[in-house]
């Protein structure tokens, strides 16, 4: 009774089923509001807690989040480059739990498949139907040799906006002019493939209007990357002299990291930064892995129409922790596969097969305030995989006016707004 | 001339308005990603609730065409049929404006 009188203090926004909730699943009376826990609430786990509630006002859905702040990654280059504020990038969950979604500010710490509950940090265990786990990403810590958490506070990886989002601000703004500033980006696949180079762009644009006898090197583990003829383009134009592209080719793959020098190690020699940026190794957020749900890459193979994990039923997975076939890891896709996955579980919960679904990705990338560049996908399940649809998608014309470049900084700017009220507004 | 015709035969194309509280047909939600949702979001991108079906229909097909200029739905459109574009633009055609 304690433990009963414990949840129900804890889960203090359950309108609907919290009674059914106590109960262990083979207990519950048939008709029971089916319940959804989903863990992670950034887009991909806030996006589908609500589609979730709108699907079916029935499902009882928990959304388990260990901050009560959100801090987005999109134009999070920005805050960087010193163009907008971390507020512009900070959301609250008050209009989710407005939608009836019970909050739980907890970590969730272990996952039961079998006996289908979640653990938390703090409160009691939670029961599912269908699990929802939408951890984002985690930095693979020891995948490049010398970089660890400790090292990330010189050489910030600012791959999870927030505080290292601020500190590698923080690092350029106390940079003299003249210094070199250095980024590695890692091997594919990781969150938001444009993002290092839009970040290359925007802290460029930084060190021209503010340090420009400065000197910006991207170390790169590839030979390719995404919009990559778009941004040597810009660069060539916006940017020459002052950023250099050094590709895996070139000696750009990053093995090893010396943090008290701030020097990156290649095959070729070592780079020592003022400023030094790494774009690490990532992986599944934790959870996929105590959950089981992530495979030896790191990350989650998915069913393409529902997002169920290959490896474990009842448990699904969005957003970058996903292996989505052709969808990048970014938050457009994180929302597009969110209410895909609403619709699968309402479909799921009635007994139900799901419908097939068809995506959209569109990722902006700023390449100045006033430049962007974007790409867009089309995509729906075929042979098991999430596919491409075959002459759909691809990236912004190599050639175009500048005022082209203008109005899509203009969409990019649209298009967090809107998601961002869509998702947490 | 020839543009009022094939509008004329989208319009006719069109069956019974679907319900507001149908599910959203494949694809229609990944549109408000960009198309905000909510009434009251300041965006220079339309939103598609309560438009005339045959309007976003015919939009879609300009834009697959190439004969409307476009940043990016040029790439977006081209991902869907003709069965699929008609069945969004009647969902988002049944939505509350």
């Amino acid at each position: 009774m304690a433990a009963h009188r414990n949840r129900r203090e804890f889960l203090k926004a359950a309108a609907t089923g919290g009674c059914a909730a106590l109960l262990p699943a083979p207990l519950r009376a048939q008709g029971a509001a089916p319940r959804v826990v989903v863990v992670g609430g950034g887009f991909a786990g806030a996006s589908v807690a609500r589609a979730l509630r709108r699907a079916d006002p029935r499902i009882a859905v928990t959304l388990v989040e260990a901050s009560s702040t959100f801090t987005a990654c999109p134009f999070s280059n920005g805050v960087i480059a010193g163009l907008r504020d971390i507020g512009a990038q900070q959301f609250g969950y008050d209009r989710i739990a407005a939608d009836g979604v019970t909050l739980a500010f907890s970590a969730a710490t272990a996952i039961d498949a079998a006996a289908r509950t979640v653990t938390l940090a703090a409160g009691p265990r939670l029961d599912y139907d269908r699990l929802v786990l939408a951890p984002g990403i985690d930095i693979r810590w020891g995948a490049l040799p010398g970089y660890d958490e400790a090292a990330a506070e010189i050489m910030p990886h600012a791959w999870k906006a927030g505080e290292q989002t601020l500190l590698l601000r923080r690092q350029l703004e106390s940079m003299d002019d003249g210094g070199t500033v250095v980024i590695s980006a890692p091997e594919n696949p990781f969150r938001c493939p444009p993002g290092p180079y839009e970040r290359a762009s925007l802290i460029a644009h930084y060190l021209k209007t503010r340090k420009p006898r400065s000197k910006l090197i991207v170390l790169d583990a590839k030979d390719v990357f995404s919009k990559q003829r778009l941004f040597l383009n810009a660069w060539k134009d916006l940017y020459p002299g002052l950023l250099e592209w050094v590709s895996l080719s070139n000696g750009g793959k990053v093995t090893s990291v010396e943090p008290a020098a701030k020097t990156f190690v290649t095959d070729f020699g070592r780079h020592q930064a003022h400023v030094g940026n790494v774009i690490p190794p990532q992986k599944a957020g934790r959870i996929a892995d105590i959950a089981g749900v992530a495979d030896r890459s790191g990350w989650c193979p998915i069913d393409p129409v529902s997002f169920e994990s290959k490896l474990v039923p009842n448990i699904h997975v969005i957003g970058d922790a996903a292996i989505a076939g052709a969808i990048p890891k970014s938050a457009f896709a994180a929302n597009s596969q969110a209410k895909v996955c609403a619709t699968a579980l309402a479909h799921l919960l009635r007994g139900e097969a799901p419908p097939a679904p068809k995506l959209i990705n569109t990722c902006y990338s700023l390449v100045a305030p006033d430049y962007a560049i974007s790409v867009a996908g089309v995509y729906h399940p075929a042979n098991g995989q999430i596919a491409d649809v075959a002459g759909a998608g691809g990236v912004s014309a190599l050639e175009a006016p500048a005022a082209t470049r203008a109005l899509e900084a203009s969409f990019a700017d649209a298009w967090f707004h809107t998601i961002s009220s869509e998702v947490f507004g | 001339m020839r543009l009022i015709f094939a509008l004329t035969l989208v319009a006719a194309a069109f069956g019974p308005a679907v319900a507001q509280n149908a599910e959203a047909p494949a694809g229609a939600a990944a549109c408000t990603g960009c198309h905000p949702a909510k009434a009251g979001v300041d965006s220079p991108v339309p939103r598609l609730a309560g438009r005339n079906a045959a309007d976003i229909v015919a939009a879609m097909q300009a834009f697959r065409s190439g004969g409307r200029p476009a940043t990016v739905m040029d790439r977006i459109a081209k991902g869907f049929t003709d069965d699929e574009t008609t069945a969004i633009a009647e969902w988002y055609a049944a939505q509350r404006q």
